[in-house]
């Protein structure tokens, strides 16, 4: 059976710089798959590129047996890809309910006349939608936000709603970009076993990006290391903790650069 | 059936589905919407939840614990374990995994009924410790698909066992039921005691229906009644308003969202019996001044005007006197345009009545409520006595009473004060544990409740302290820490208080901030603070609770004045067993863990260097460590050692 999610020999540069450099990757309907690298190896392009947000120079990208290489992200997001975003893009002044209701937007049907009249298919159609973003809220727990502005939240919870808005798509593949990024202890514990419980629940495919190691190890299934661009290894999280050549370039590099920001 | 027949609670359940049949029993927030049930639909839960744990081999006299917030089915499977002969544990849902094994295990529970993936992950970490456990069942599946063992089943589970073991066995539930016999136990509730490990405090259906008919006396509840179950489900509290009270008197029980919904589904749901512990009345007073203050200045001045008057009013009402004509042209007015907006914004526009109880409100609270038209009274009791000794009539509600005694329970006070009572409710004894029974109930049937008191003139019981607290200074000056300590709390600023002095020249006393307010008092004025230890410890801070404690000296007679005072760095926390889990200091526990602060307090020095260890839920453990000052409430220690 081939990969649900296939990424062929992809390069992508920006200028001068070289971001992407042949990558490849195959992800399994059903997978925790993640990325891991050091700042600038280049996980969140290649993520980009999977939710056509830019298209790869070379190589090309497949979902489910089409080519997606050259779709926009509204096509793509209609075939079932949402994302999140490291830096959280939600509709601050409106209310966490209001932005979930937005992510279904993708699957309402009643054009604008319909919408303006209200009554009828239109009515019945948002209490569908209604009902499943309910099933969300149920999910993540935040009953007690539902009328809240999204901007007057804390970090940790704008990044729960986040995941919220990206399940409203009812996606069959997830990219979450750093979704434990700036996190405390207890939100991070949170947030890995949200991102289980959906894979589990639903069966949604999780592409993850994420710099905390130990959550990485703990929910993936498979493990794919990039630096510079280029995609060093690749395997299960046992596989990857003992791979030299991943110790050397992602833990090592990391403390040389850690020790360099003084951070 | 004859009304002699109902001496257990799940006939109480028959009763209400044949005569209630078509009445809400039970709601529950779900989806952002209110699901009902009515006593029919609650009779078939119970009886098809029964039923499975009769199939599932549940024997009479086993014991079944719920863990989690209030849920319905929850409650369904406490009755349910009750209509087999079975015996309810509610534990609390965030007890540290020690307190769990040490109930369940002393308990011998043999199932136990859990809300939720979390809570059925601290009986998984737990299992290997918990020898009679036979049986666990979840409520909410979320996360359960990968978790396989024979044991762990849901709850639609066990309803479905139970309904075909039900086909294969008509009049089996009702034959059970008839089973049920008055000195059965009902309940085993823990009491989260001051010292030493929780006793199980058994509850007999007698007791638990003679409460029932004394509250029904003492007060007004309707059939048509709402009720916001949303307290613990191990607190007797909530035992006896949720299940007790709602099956003999018919009314609805509503289960909020989630913890977080509580105040938000208080207001949609309007109900019109409430009871909560001080904590919530505050909490609620404060978020009024809150949006008061932050509000603009036409409406913020018709506010602080309308609120003058109606506390005047209130004033005049508890002295007896009669409220002039045209304050009462105000209030009138008041009550248009402050008094009802604000009780429907608080969600207490139906209640009929109100209680507060578990410890004392602070009087400026409780009289706002009455002011503003909420008909707030205090009740008294304790889990020994199923919840409830004595009850403030309507007409004679005050902050500084417990109320009289309810019908047919006979209060004495004995030779050091301390309250007994005696009644068809008083426990049948703690859980094998016969010398603490001994201790409490005396040869003649009185309850030693622990807590000095004594009758005032109008024949209300007023309670004072714990009675093994009270003590004397060294010069022999009576002295009640607790009489001190909620004095102290009455501040908004101050979270909690332990006071020293038995057997010490004066009075010292150790106070942690409440963050909420504080923090806030502190953003206001511009002061910046990182965390709760630095924010403790500001100068601006300290000054703050110093002139808080000036006032509440103001009160206290001058001998048990407070003379020095320091600010903790950490809140006083039950995981770090300092209090119990109903919020009282565990007084001697405190003491040993703060042995050098009662020393700085006493030997004059000015700093002490605090090292205090918190226990996080998991069971990890942390150290805090701080220099900090001991602070003299007036002058220098020399003016006064």
């Amino acid at each position: 059976m081939s990969a649900q999610v296939e990424i062929r020999d992809v390069s992508k540069s920006f200028g001068g710089v070289q971001a992407v450099t042949k990558v490849s990757l195959d992800v399994d309907a059903g997978q925790v798959f993640s990325m891991i690298g050091p700042n600038g190896a280049g996980k969140t392009t290649v993520l980009n590129m999977i939710s056509g947000f830019y298209h790869p120079d070379t190589g090309r990208i497949v979902l489910e047996g089409t080519d997606v290489t050259a779709l926009s992200p509204s096509r793509i997001a209609a075939r079932g890809v949402a994302r999140t975003f490291q830096n959280i893009a939600l509709f601050k002044g409106m209310t966490v309910l209001d932005n979930l209701m937005l992510g279904r937007h993708v699957h309402m049907k009643s054009g604008v006349l319909k919408s303006f009249i209200y009554w009828g298919l239109a009515q019945k159609e948002e209490i569908e939608h209604r009902k499943r973003v309910e099933d969300i809220i149920d999910f993540l727990k935040i009953q007690d936000l539902r009328r809240r502005p999204t901007g007057s939240l804390a970090y940790g919870l704008q990044k729960r709603v986040e995941l919220g808005r990206a399940l409203a798509l009812d996606p069959k593949v997830l990219l979450l970009d750093e979704p434990m990024g700036g996190c405390n202890h207890e939100e991070k514990e949170d947030m890995a076993r949200f991102i289980l419980d959906v894979n589990e629940e639903w069966g949604t495919t999780i592409i993850l990006v994420e710099h905390d190691m130990g959550v990485v190890m703990d929910v993936s299934d498979r493990i794919a290391v990039l630096d510079m661009g280029a995609k060093i290894a690749e395997g299960t999280p046992e596989d990857v903790r003992v791979d030299p050549r991943v110790i050397k370039a992602y833990l090592g590099d990391t403390r040389e650069r850690a020790g360099r920001h003084g951070a | 059936m004859a009304p002699e027949a109902l001496t257990t609670l799940p006939r109480f359940v028959l009763r209400n589905a044949r005569d209630l049949t078509a009445r809400p029993a039970i709601r529950e927030k779900d989806r952002g919407i209110w699901q009902t049930w009515t006593w029919a639909q609650y009779c078939a839960e119970v009886r098809d939840f029964a039923l499975g744990l009769a199939a599932s081999g549940m024997r009479r006299g086993e014991k079944l614990s719920v863990i989690g917030d209030n849920r319905p089915r929850l409650y369904w499977a406490q009755v349910a374990a009750q209509v087999l002969g079975g015996v309810s544990v509610p534990v609390y849902q965030d007890s540290i995994a020690k307190e769990l094994a040490y109930v369940w295990n002393h308990a011998e529970v043999a199932v136990i009924v859990a809300e939720d993936q979390e809570q059925v992950d601290k009986v998984l970490a737990l299992r290997g410790e918990l020898p009679h456990v036979r049986l666990v069942v979840y409520d909410d599946p979320r996360g359960m698909n990968h978790y396989r063992y024979d044991w762990l089943k849901s709850f639609q589970e066990i309803q479905e066992l139970g309904r075909r073991f039900g086909q294969e066995r008509p009049g089996y539930f009702e034959a059970e039921v008839a089973k049920g016999a008055p000195e059965e136990l009902a309940f085993v509730c823990y009491t989260s005691g001051t010292t030493g490990n929780p006793k199980g405090a058994m509850i007999t259906h007698a007791n638990a229906i003679a409460t029932a008919e004394t509250a029904a006396r003492a007060e007004d509840f309707r059939v048509d009644d709402d009720y916001l179950a949303y307290l613990p489900m191990a607190w007797v509290g909530d035992a006896f308003y949720t299940l007790i009270m709602s099956l003999y008197a018919g009314f609805a029980c509503n289960c909020p969202e989630s913890p977080e919904t509580v105040q938000r589904d208080l207001r949609e749901l309007g109900p019109t019996l409430i009871l909560a512990p001080p904590r919530i009345w505050e909490n609620m007073l404060t978020s009024v001044q809150v949006k008061a203050a932050d509000a603009p200045w036409l409406k913020r001045t018709i506010f602080a005007r309308f609120r003058a008057a109606a506390e005047r009013a209130e004033i005049l009402r508890a002295d007896g006197q009669t409220v002039p004509a045209w304050l009462s042209l105000q209030l009138a007015l008041g009550e248009l345009l402050v008094y009802g907006p604000v009780r429907d914004q608080l969600g207490l526009s139906r209640a009929r009545w109100a209680l507060t109880g578990g410890a004392p409100l602070g009087p400026d609270t409780f009289r706002f409520f009455r002011s503003i038209g909420v008909n707030l009274k205090q009740v008294y009791g304790s889990t020994e006595t199923t919840g409830l000794v004595s009850l403030q009539p309507s007409t004679e509600a005050n902050p500084t009473t417990a109320g009289r005694p309810c019908p047919g329970i006979h209060v004495r006070i004995a030779d050091r004060g301390e309250v007994l009572v005696k009644s068809a409710g008083i426990f049948k004894g703690y859980l094998k544990n016969e010398e603490a029974t001994r201790e409490v109930i005396d040869g003649e049937g009185w309850f030693h409740t622990g807590d000095a008191g004594f009758i005032d003139p109008r024949g209300h019981l007023v309670i004072i302290d714990r009675a093994k607290d009270v003590g004397a200074l060294d010069d022999g000056t009576p002295f009640a820490p607790q009489f001190i300590e909620n004095k102290l709390k009455f501040s908004p600023f101050i979270r909690e208080a332990v006071a020293f002095g038995s057997a010490r020249p004066f009075v010292a006393a150790m106070v942690a901030v409440d963050p909420s307010t504080v923090g806030n008092w502190a953003e206001r004025r511009g002061i910046p603070y990182t965390s709760y230890t630095d924010l403790s410890q500001k100068a601006e801070v300290r000054e703050l609770i110093r002139e808080e404690v000036r006032k509440c000296n103001a009160t206290l007679p001058d001998a048990t004045r407070i003379r020095r005072f320091l600010l903790l760095t950490k809140d006083l926390d039950a995981d770090d067993a300092e209090m119990t889990r109903t919020r009282k200091v565990r007084r001697r526990h405190v003491a040993e863990k703060y042995a050098p602060v009662i020393d700085a307090f006493y030997s004059g020095r000015d700093q002490v260097e605090l090292t205090t260890a918190i226990t996080y839920e998991d069971g990890r453990e942390a150290t805090v460590r701080a220099r900090v000052r001991v602070e003299d409430v007036e002058g220098g220690v020399a003016a006064h050692v």
